[in-house]
């Protein structure tokens, strides 16, 4: 489920999905990849001022979960507007 | 648990609670339209929330008092496997991202108010579109009333809410009093009433919270002393099981139970009505992408939080209920007039979505049960009416729920809700991507995922009773896993091997009323009704 947005058939004039787009689906897939694997931070060293790996790995993932969909947010938001710009030949509102 | 009421902190509460309730009534006048009687108005706040108002409202929504008293709560009972918490959230926004943007897109090209609005839409399905809003309300009721078990956990602290052998009427006046409140100002301003709260809510709980992570550490002495007293306490061995109470870090026999827990609460926590209406009421879809963004602030701050259920044990507090754990670490560690403050939050964080959920699932009843069967004719204004009496009635049904029955109830029924929202994504999310699926498959599949996980939870033991345990056996796996992930599994299987039989069979497929490109429309887009009611100008919040 966390493909890139799909495409509404018919209406892309460019291939269905692009380099970019493919980018933008990684950075949401990556946090999955990470969290779900348990076995990868289930330890408790190294310690950080005193709290377990355990704890501090994961709210550090939750800084770089965020970073990553802000990349997904801006490589999503320009193709948006590459293609209501090749559509419409301006900006739409 | 000191004798008597604590009056300073009492005071700060009660200061805090009535400045809330005026801001609560004139709400209703905050960017108000001209014509506020319908339900996009009094429902959805007319559909006119920017980023920021968004965030605080979500944040409000999703991050609720009975979160902040659960999750450090698991934590003091087991260690490292309530925070599970923490991945849930973290993986929750990516999905977000994915499909939330579409669903604003369709519902604002057709005026969906709900999710079963635009099940109904897109499979032509009041059948399908009646079985989901069930299922949110039903699963949307507990919560209500976990909101009240908050209230209730401060307030027993604080000392009023009355000892065991007072009467029953002033052991429950102060929360009778803080629902009627409640209750008033939600029927008279809507969401905008907990939009606004939401500022005083979110503002709070930061304070609290950043102070609570710097300062009871430094007067226990340190995370050193705190993980090394927990760890200790941890090791110990329960008398009554002959196993250690919990662990620090996540058993390699318990590692499936917890990525799957976090996965399956990551899919559900955005199908539940109170998240629908919270998005839907947002400005533009990049206002939902946004704010994906910066919602994970509220996660980084769910794992401070649950830090404290650590303090909990190395301050030696000792409850019975651990639900009461942090409201007393608060009270031992603090002075009166802060732990004020931090019960001001608790009980603030109980409002805010209490609100949201009840005019969530007012407006299931009132779109899809009410109008769909019982009234087709209903004007706008009649919904709206509708919508507001529902919403006293949701009320008044958790308050039910809580006065009267077992707060293990209300526990059970979350649980099970968390179940029963899951087996909602395969017609909600699935029909956001494809029209592939059969409606009637769709039906049969959640039945057979509302049945299965309904029954395994039962029959599974929890670490305090015999029955609504949430991880279990996972069939051909042989690993313990989330209940409702497995019952989604076998949900999504049916409805697969369903929509191959009854496409075979010819049966007839439902009127589909959306087209692919009203799932990427944005506004500004031709016929998106995002000027349903003009806003007022110069009104706050930004985009």
């Amino acid at each position: 489920m966390s493909e890139p947005p799909a495409q509404p058939p018919g209406s892309s004039t460019g291939p269905a999905v692009s380099l970019p787009l493919v980018v933008a689906g990684v950075c949401l897939a990556l946090p999955f990849a990470a969290m779900l694997w348990v076995d990868s931070y289930s330890r408790l060293t190294p310690a950080f001022i005193g709290i377990p790996f355990f704890y501090w790995y994961q709210m550090l993932w939750v800084v770089v979960s965020t970073l990553l969909t802000v990349t997904a947010y801006v490589i999503v938001r320009r193709h948006e507007r590459r293609r209501t710009r090749a559509h419409e030949g301006g900006e739409s509102r | 648990m000191k004798d008597g009421v604590n009056g300073v902190a009492l005071t700060v509460f009660i200061v805090f609670f009535l400045a809330v309730t005026v801001m609560g009534f004139m709400a209703s006048k905050w960017r108000r339209a001209e014509n506020a009687n319908n339900l996009d108005e009094w429902g959805l706040g007319g559909r006119s929330f920017g980023t920021w108002v968004t965030w605080f409202l979500l944040g409000g929504d999703l991050y609720t008092a009975y979160t902040f008293v659960a999750v450090p709560a698991a934590i003091y009972a087991g260690g490292a496997a309530g925070f599970f918490a923490v991945p849930y959230t973290i993986l929750c926004y990516p999905l977000v991202f994915t499909f939330l943007p579409r669903l604003w897109s369709v519902s604002h090209k057709h005026g969906y108010v709900t999710s079963s609005d635009f099940v109904r839409g897109r499979f032509g399905s009041k059948g399908l579109s009646l079985a989901l809003a069930l299922t949110g309300i039903l699963a949307t009721m507990p919560y209500i009333a976990l909101q009240l078990v908050g209230i209730q956990a401060v307030l027993d602290v604080m000392g009023v809410g009355g000892g065991e052998n007072t009467n029953w009427f002033v052991k429950d006046l102060p929360l009778l009093i803080a629902f009627g409140v409640l209750a008033a100002y939600t029927y008279s301003s809507g969401l905008r009433a907990p939009a606004l709260i939401a500022f005083v809510k979110d503002t709070l709980i930061y304070i609290v919270i950043i102070v609570a992570i710097v300062y009871i550490p430094i007067k226990l002495g340190g995370f050193d002393d705190i993980f090394a007293k927990a760890g200790h306490a941890f090791a110990a061995e329960n008398p009554a099981t002959g196993k250690p109470r919990g662990s620090l870090v996540t058993a390699p026999q318990a590692q499936w139970a917890y990525a799957t827990l976090a996965l399956g609460s990551a899919m559900a926590l955005f199908l539940y009505p109170h998240s629908v209406t919270a998005v839907l009421s947002s400005r533009s879809r990049n206002v939902i992408r946004r704010n994906t963004t910066i919602l994970p602030l509220y996660s980084l701050m769910l794992g401070l939080l649950a830090m404290l259920g650590f303090m909990a044990i190395a301050a030696g507090v000792k409850v019975k209920n651990g639900q009461l754990a942090i409201p007393q670490l608060f009270e031992d560690m603090f002075p009166d007039w802060f732990t004020g403050v931090a019960f001001a939050a608790i009980g603030i964080g109980a409002l805010v979505p209490a609100a949201i959920m009840s005019i969530a699932a007012a407006n299931l009843f009132t779109r899809n049960i009410y109008k769909d069967f019982l009234k087709p004719d209903a004007s706008p204004e009649h919904e709206a009416k509708v919508s507001k009496l529902a919403s006293l009635l949701v009320k008044v049904g958790a308050l039910v729920f809580v006065l009267t029955m077992d707060k293990t109830v209300a526990i059970n029924f979350q649980l099970l809700g968390g179940i029963w929202i899951l087996q909602t994504v395969p017609a909600l999310v699935g029909g956001l991507f494809t029209r592939w699926c059969h409606r009637w498959a769709l039906l049969a599949g959640w039945a057979v995922g509302m049945t299965y996980g309904t029954w395994r939870a039962y029959d599974t033991p929890s670490a305090t009773q015999d029955h609504f345990g949430n991880t279990n056996l996972i069939p051909l796996i042989g690993e313990k896993g989330y209940i409702g992930l497995t019952a989604f599994v076998l949900n999504v299987i049916v409805v697969i091997v369903a929509t191959f039989v009854l496409k075979a069979l010819k049966a007839p497929d439902g009127a589909d009323q959306t087209k692919p490109s009203d799932y990427t429309a944005d506004a500004g887009d031709p016929g998106v009704r995002t000027d349903l009611p003009p806003a007022t100008v110069g009104a706050p919040g930004g985009h």
